[in-house]
This record gives structure tokens, C-alpha cells and sequence, in this order.
């Protein structure tokens, strides 16, 4: 069998792995430069698509048209996900039975921007390994309901792969974890990413990896911990320059990637100065670990329900679980640390990289599925209860939440009406009693040959795959013959438009390497030109008139090697912008930071 | 292929669950779809369908209540759910007991509820869980060991017993429930005191 890579596609990072077979161990694999994280970012260019770190530098440039966070938007309506759109910087529109995002001219669905991640993760491996790669597992967070899972398989597709298997991002995990002879037991996998939140429960036992109850949020990450902190600086900044920035696209996503590193640092050191050079003025602040605490321990303790749930549908109590896993680069904070202790009781502990242990999972449930391991073997369950309507817009639960997959339920129909042809049937998936509270995965309509009322006899059979997807097959027992089925899907992709993006996606590919770098090579440019002119702008005084006109030709000599498309020259003449505006930068940070020192002087003598 | 069939046993409501366990194990190690990748596509979806069946009667056979259950559907030749939906009726000895606390709950849903009829439901919740849960004590106990020590033709009996303990069972949860609501807005209330 060919070999078959294993992916985190991610909220803010993608990886790839595979299992080396000499060893029988999982490995990420690096790109070039010995990076193994991939930023989920894709930027719609004029000049070409963009993606990873390239794209990630055209945040602030290009809010308008670099995508990231797509992951949020998988497999959902425009309805699920307009009250977050303040907080994204590019145009997210209806589109029919998913959105669709407007960059530039041209509209994308999230599945699309998630093939060009996808894409760029196969010809990393494909590079590194040496050989064409056609067969991927892909992970979903726990929790992600059939539309969410099946927006993900289309992303594959159109990326050019076969997706083998769709699993569970804490579960890849603890298949990581197995790897490395986890004790036989009861296994929590706590798993805090960028955008989702998912708790699975497993018992481990010889090799098998049962889950027994899974629970978690969608919409709960990092993401969320980032905007809590941003929308607190913007009312400080506010507060002392005077300035609301809420409207200025560029500046939301400097001050976004400025909270997110603060945080990141906060989760080492105690304290941390945060720095922003903006257009018109330098923000500059100390920032206490207890402060973003503050801001995100309500975040924080909105993972704690989901927790309590699936422990309750285990029927264990916190103590019987025997080891805490975290997963997900939100669980470096200290905060989260210290809940997941409180309600397991136990030390989470987190010896695989949190980054990289769902992928290096997915590696070796690939292996798994190749042939390579017969001795791991992983049941999974269906995150949520699925129903169909019945009178009165009631659910009736055919299958419900934590039941292990592959499963089927049957049910038996019938007609009300003489000569009745048409059958419909309402699918729902969700926990309410309810069919308004729960969420459509669409109609199936039964086509059979007219009959009194009553006579027909239909079985439906549901049956959930091992990936978590409703498969719906029809019978009529009385002719035998298997009834035509009409899917409409309430969200995501019909089979002709996903046959058209990944025929589309091929136009993408084409536009060849030497292109893609002039383009990256560009784009680095008209970055280090924003900061240049802005030094110069905000810092000139800082240094003498002899340096200050080595800044100005050197910039002006990159802006001409920009306009051409020699790519050596532009390089080069980019790099020594960077080298002449070093001292300056430097200067620039030392004053900022005298002014943060000036401030909290002022504030401590203020104090009584 | 009826579920016990599915393990290889007979129709037995004793069923050691560390036993029971194992040869789940040991049946998904043959029928999972992820050992059978390369198999053509028909062998692929009889794998899934097996894999499916499997997970289903380890599911109901490993819970003694719905094995129970499902003994009762399987002896009366009903093995779709169809039916299912239905409110199970009670016993009418039982019915005539719980006649007060339905009156007090239908007064709850109407009116405010004062501190003493609270405190009265709140008893009598209390004394309803112990009776559910000796319902299913006898079930999964007295009620199977009957089941799988009678003769056949003392069976029918034993069979009956079952579903009567199986009707009063359902009909208190239901009952439990709507105290639950009633008492603290939540159906499901109870399930978590019955753990306390």
C-alpha cells in the first residue's frame, strides 16, 4: 500500500508526519528551513497565492485578503458564525450552504483556503520524502460535527489528496502518547488549540484505545484569549493616547499579533513589555501575568463544563482518571494548567510537544491504516446525539453521543397519503430535545412507487463511518428495492462544486516556483519598506543626519530593485535596508521602553 | 445475527463484563475497518457493517438494563425499535402509588412552589432513586439469574418478571425526571444525585 501521511490541519499552525518505517516511529516533517509549523495563513495576492509564514508577514499589509483562522469557519453557515466577523479583518459573506470570503475581487470558501494549507503540506512531504503523495489522515477536533468533517474531506480533495481517514485530534494524540507505552488505564486528553476545545475520555488496554466520552467546544481557543486581550489594550490605548483603533484594519492586526506574543511570553515570565510601533505613535506597556489572567479566566473556565459532561458520561469521577494529557499550544498557559489540576485532580503532564503530538498521531494512525502497526487498534465514539424530526418538530435519537463508530441505527417509514412517492426526512445533530435547538445536517428524500397509504414499508439505515460521517441508505421492503435517495445538505459543498475547486485548484498549482519566490521575495520587501519609512517617520531624531541619509538611499535603492523583477537584487538590497536601520530600531525600542519605565514610575508615585 | 449470536453466546443475562470486554477487543481486532484498508470495496462495506453490528451489541450487552431490554424485544420477535417512542406503561399498582406526587407536580408546574411541598418532593425523589436503583440491582441480579437458570418452560415467567421490572423502571425514571425539573430545572438532575 502507498504510503499515507499524517496532517494537523490547525487553526493557527499545520503540520505533516509520517512514520519512518526503519524505526517505527512517528516524525514532523520540516520545510526548507527546518520549520515544522506551517501557519494556517493564506494570502490572495494579485500576484499569486501565498501561504505559511510569507502570508502570515502580509497580515498587516494585506488584512483585507490574508485568511487566517479558517478553521472556525469550516463547514458553517453564515448564521453560526456572523457575530465573530468584528474581530476578522477580511470580508466573510452568505454564500449557499456555507460562507464564502471576498479577497480581492475573487470569493473563496474556507474549504478552498484550507487546500492551499493542505497543498503546501503535501509538497513539503513530497519534497522531503522524495516520492508523489496521494494518501492522507487528517485530524478534526473532537467535537466537529458531520458538516465540519465533511468540509474538512473536501479540503483534501481539492488539495489532490485521498483522505483515508478523518480522526480525532485527541485521540491522534493519545495514539502519540500510546507510542511511548502509556500504563494501561483511564486517560483524560485535555486539548486547548487555537480556535477549538475538546476533552475525550479513553481507557487504554492492550493496545486498545477506547474512547468513552468526548465533549468541547468549536468556537474556544487561543483565538479567543488573544481577542479578550486585545479588546482590553484597545480601550488602554483609548485611555492614553487618545486614539480608538477598532476601525483601522492595520492596526487591529498589529495589536493582535502583539497580544498574542505578549501572551505567549506570559506563559514563561511574569511580567512582559509589550511594544507596538503604530502609524502615528508608539504604544508601549508592562503587562502582568495576573492581568491577562484576568481577562481570560472566564475563557479558561468555559472549558471546565465540557469536562464535567463527558467525566458524567463516563459514569468515573474525576478521581478514577489515572493520567491528564494537554494537548494544543493554549495548554502552555499557566491558568489552564492549574484548572485542568483542579478538576482531574492529577498533574497534567505533556512530555510529547504540544504543537506536534496530534500530528505525529495522525502519522501513525496512517501507519495504522497502511499496515505498519497491528497491534494498536483505536474505537472512537460520535461527539453528538442524531436524530430525525418527528411530529410536532421533536427529535427522536437514533444514534446517540459517545457511542462507538462505525455504528448504524435502523428505523422503518411509512406514507400517510394514497399514492404517496415522496419520503422526507429531517436529520439533526445535537443534544436538544428539540429540532430548532439542534443543528440541520439536512433532507433525504425517498423516492418510492406509489401505494395506499400505510403499505410501504422503508428502512433507513443510518449508519456513522469511521471517520464520524452520516452514510444514509433506503430500502423498501416489500419490492426489495433499494429507494432513491435525494441529500440535501443544509451546509456545506454539493459533489459539483467540490468537482469544480479541485479542478480549479490545478490553475493554482501551475503558477510556477520561480514565481511563488519572486512573489514571497516581494512581499518581504514591501514589509521591511513599511518599517523603514516608519522609522523614519516616528525615530529620525534618534540619530545623526550621516545615518539617516544612508537609511533614505538604501530604502529608495530597494524600492527601485522592487519595481523589476530581479529577485537576487531585490534580496539583497532588502537586507541591507535591514542592516542600516538595525541601530536605528534599537534606539527606537530603548526610548519606547524608557517611556513604559516613565509611566509606571508616574503610576507608582500616583499611588497613596 | 442477533447481538449475543454476535459474541458467540447464548442468550444469558449473567455476563461477566471484564469477559465481555475482552472478546470485544478480540471481535473489533478482526472486523474494524482500519485493518482492512485494501480490501475491495464490497469486503469494505461487509467489514462496516459487521464493525457496526459489533459496536451495537457491545454497547446494549455491556449495560445489564438495556441488555435486559434487549432480551425482551429479542424473545417477543422485536428487533427493530419501532414502538420505542412510547410512554412504557406502568404497572397499575404502581400507577395508584405514584397517583400524589403526579398531583403535587402538576400542582408545581402550574403554581409556585412553597418550602414544604419542595421539601416534600424533594423526600420523595430521595425515596423513589432508592427504588430505582433496586430495580436495577434485581435486574441485572435476581431477575437474570432466574432468566438463565430456568428450564424453558419456566422461562416465560421468568421472562415476564423481567419486564415488569423493566416497565416500573422506566416508569420511574420518567417520574424522577420530571421531579428533577420541577426541583432544580434540569430533566437530568437526578442521574447526578444518584451518583452523590
Amino acid at each position: 500500500m502507498s504510503r499515507i501521511v499524517g496532517i494537523d490541519l490547525g487553526t493557527t499552525n499545520s503540520l505533516v508526519a509520517y512514520v519512518d518505517e526503519r524505526t517505527g516511529l512517528p516524525i514532523v516533517i520540516p520545510d526548507g528551513e527546518g520549520r515544522v509549523l506551517l501557519p494556517s495563513v493564506v494570502a490572495f495576492a494579485p500576484e499569486g497565492i501565498v501561504v505559511g509564514d510569507a502570508a502570515k508577514r502580509q497580515l498587516v499589509r494585506r488584512p483585507g485578503s490574508t485568511v487566517y483562522s479558517i478553521k472556525r469557519f469550516m463547514g458553517r453557515g453564515y448564521e453560526e458564525v456572523k457575530e465573530e466577523l468584528c474581530f476578522f479583518p477580511f470580508h466573510v459573506c452568505p454564500a449557499e450552504g456555507t460562507v464564502a470570503i471576498d479577497v480581492g475581487g475573487r470569493t473563496v470558501t474556507p474549504s478552498e483556503v484550507s487546500a492551499v494549507v493542505l497543498r503546501a503540506l503535501k509538497e513539503r512531504a513530497e519534497t522531503h520524502l522524495g516520492e508523489t503523495i496521494e494518501k492522507a489522515v487528517i485530524t478534526v477536533p473532537a467535537y466537529f460535527n458531520d458538516s465540519q468533517r465533511q468540509a474538512t474531506r473536501d479540503a483534501g480533495r481539492i488539495a489532490g489528496l485521498d483522505v483515508v481517514r478523518i480522526v480525532n485530534e485527541p485521540t491522534a494524540a493519545s495514539l502519540a502518547y500510546g507510542l511511548h507505552r502509556l500504563p494501561d488505564g483511564v486517560i483524560a486528553v485535555y486539548d486547548l488549540g487555537g480556535g477549538t476545545f475538546d476533552i475525550s475520555i479513553l481507557r487504554v488496554k492492550d493496545g486498545v484505545f477506547e474512547v468513552l466520552a468526548t465533549n468541547g467546544d468549536t468556537h474556544l481557543g487561543g483565538d479567543d484569549f488573544d481577542r479578550a486581550l486585545m479588546l482590553w489594550l484597545l480601550d488602554d490605548i483609548k485611555g492614553r493616547h487618545g486614539v480608538y483603533l477598532g476601525r483601522d484594519a492595520e492596526a487591529m492586526q498589529e495589536l493582535r499579533l502583539a497580544a498574542e506574543a505578549a501572551k505567549v511570553r506570559l506563559s514563561f515570565v511574569e511580567r512582559t513589555t509589550l511594544t507596538i510601533p503604530f502609524a502615528d505613535f508608539t504604544y508601549s506597556r508592562d503587562l502582568t501575568r495576573a492581568e491577562l489572567e484576568a481577562r481570560i479566566a472566564p475563557l479558561v473556565d468555559r472549558t471546565l463544563g465540557p469536562c464535567r459532561k463527558a467525566l458524567t458520561d463516563t459514569g468515573l469521577s474525576g478521581a478514577r482518571v489515572d493520567e491528564v494529557v494537554m494537548v494544543g499550544g493554549s495548554t502552555r498557559v499557566p491558568l489552564v494548567q492549574r484548572r485542568v489540576q483542579e478538576i482531574f485532580g492529577k498533574t497534567p503532564h505533556s512530555q510529547l510537544n504540544p504543537d506536534e503530538v496530534v500530528a505525529l498521531g495522525a502519522a501513525v494512525q496512517a501507519y495504522i491504516l497502511a499496515g505498519g502497526i497491528t497491534n494498536m487498534l483505536l474505537l472512537d465514539v460520535t461527539p453528538l446525539s442524531l436524530g430525525i424530526e418527528s411530529l410536532g418538530g421533536i427529535v427522536n435519537v437514533l444514534i446517540a453521543r459517545n457511542t462507538t463508530i462505525p455504528t448504524s441505527a435502523r428505523e422503518m417509514f411509512t406514507t400517510s397519503v394514497d399514492g404517496q412517492t415522496l419520503v422526507d426526512l429531517h436529520v439533526v445533530q445535537g443534544e436538544r430535545e428539540l429540532v430548532k435547538d439542534c443543528r440541520s445536517l439536512g433532507r433525504f428524500e425517498l423516492r418510492i412507487d406509489p401505494m395506499p397509504a400505510g403499505m410501504p414499508k422503508i428502512e433507513v439505515t443510518f449508519l456513522i463511518d469511521a471517520n464520524g460521517i452520516l452514510q444514509v441508505q433506503a430500502r423498501e421492503l416489500r419490492s426489495g428495492k433499494a429507494a432513491s435517495i435525494k441529500v440535501k445538505p443544509a451546509y456545506g459543498l454539493s459533489e459539483t462544486e467540490v468537482e469544480r475547486m479541485v479542478e480549479e485548484s490545478f490553475t493554482y498549482a501551475e503558477a510556477d516556483v520561480e514565481t511563488r519566490l519572486l512573489i514571497e521575495t516581494r512581499n518581504e520587501a514591501d514589509t521591511v519598506l513599511v518599517h523603514a519609512e516608519r522609522a523614519l517617520r516616528q525615530g529620525s531624531h534618534l540619530v545623526d543626519a550621516a545615518e539617516r541619509q544612508a537609511i533614505v538611499a538604501a530604502v529608495e535603492a530597494l524600492r527601485a530593485a522592487r519595481a523589476t523583477s530581479d529577485r537576487e537584487l531585490m534580496h539583497t538590497r532588502t537586507v541591507e535596508v535591514n542592516r542600516v536601520t538595525a541601530h536605528l530600531a534599537e534606539r527606537m525600542m530603548d526610548a519606547a521602553l524608557k517611556g513604559a519605565l516613565g509611566t509606571r514610575r508616574a503610576a507608582e508615585l500616583m499611588e497613596p | 445475527m442477533d447481538y449475543f449470536e454476535t459474541f458467540g453466546w447464548e442468550r444469558r443475562l449473567r455476563l461477566d463484563a471484564s469477559a465481555l470486554q475482552r472478546r470485544f477487543h478480540e471481535l473489533s481486532r478482526r472486523t474494524h475497518p482500519d485493518f482492512h484498508q485494501a480490501a475491495p470495496a464490497a469486503e469494505q462495506a461487509r467489514i462496516l457493517e459487521a464493525s457496526a453490528l459489533l459496536n451495537a451489541a457491545y454497547r446494549t450487552l455491556r449495560d445489564p438494563v438495556a441488555r435486559a431490554d434487549y432480551l425482551v424485544r429479542l424473545e417477543e420477535g422485536r428487533t427493530t425499535r419501532e414502538g420505542d417512542t412510547q410512554k412504557p406503561q406502568a404497572p397499575p399498582a404502581l400507577l395508584q402509588e405514584m397517583f400524589e406526587i403526579q398531583e403535587a407536580l402538576a400542582e408545581a408546574r402550574t403554581g409556585a412552589l412553597d418550602e414544604a411541598t419542595r421539601g416534600g418532593l424533594a423526600a420523595e425523589r430521595e425515596r423513589l432513586h432508592v427504588r430505582f436503583r433496586d430495580v436495577e440491582a434485581r435486574l441485572g441480579g435476581e431477575l437474570a439469574d432466574a432468566w438463565d437458570a430456568a428450564p424453558p418452560e419456566a422461562r416465560p415467567r421468568a421472562l415476564a418478571a423481567i419486564k415488569e421490572a423493566l416497565a416500573t423502571r422506566a416508569y420511574l425514571k420518567t417520574v424522577l425526571e420530571d421531579l428533577s425539573e420541577v426541583l432544580d430545572g434540569d430533566r437530568e438532575a437526578y442521574v447526578a444525585n444518584r451518583r452523590d
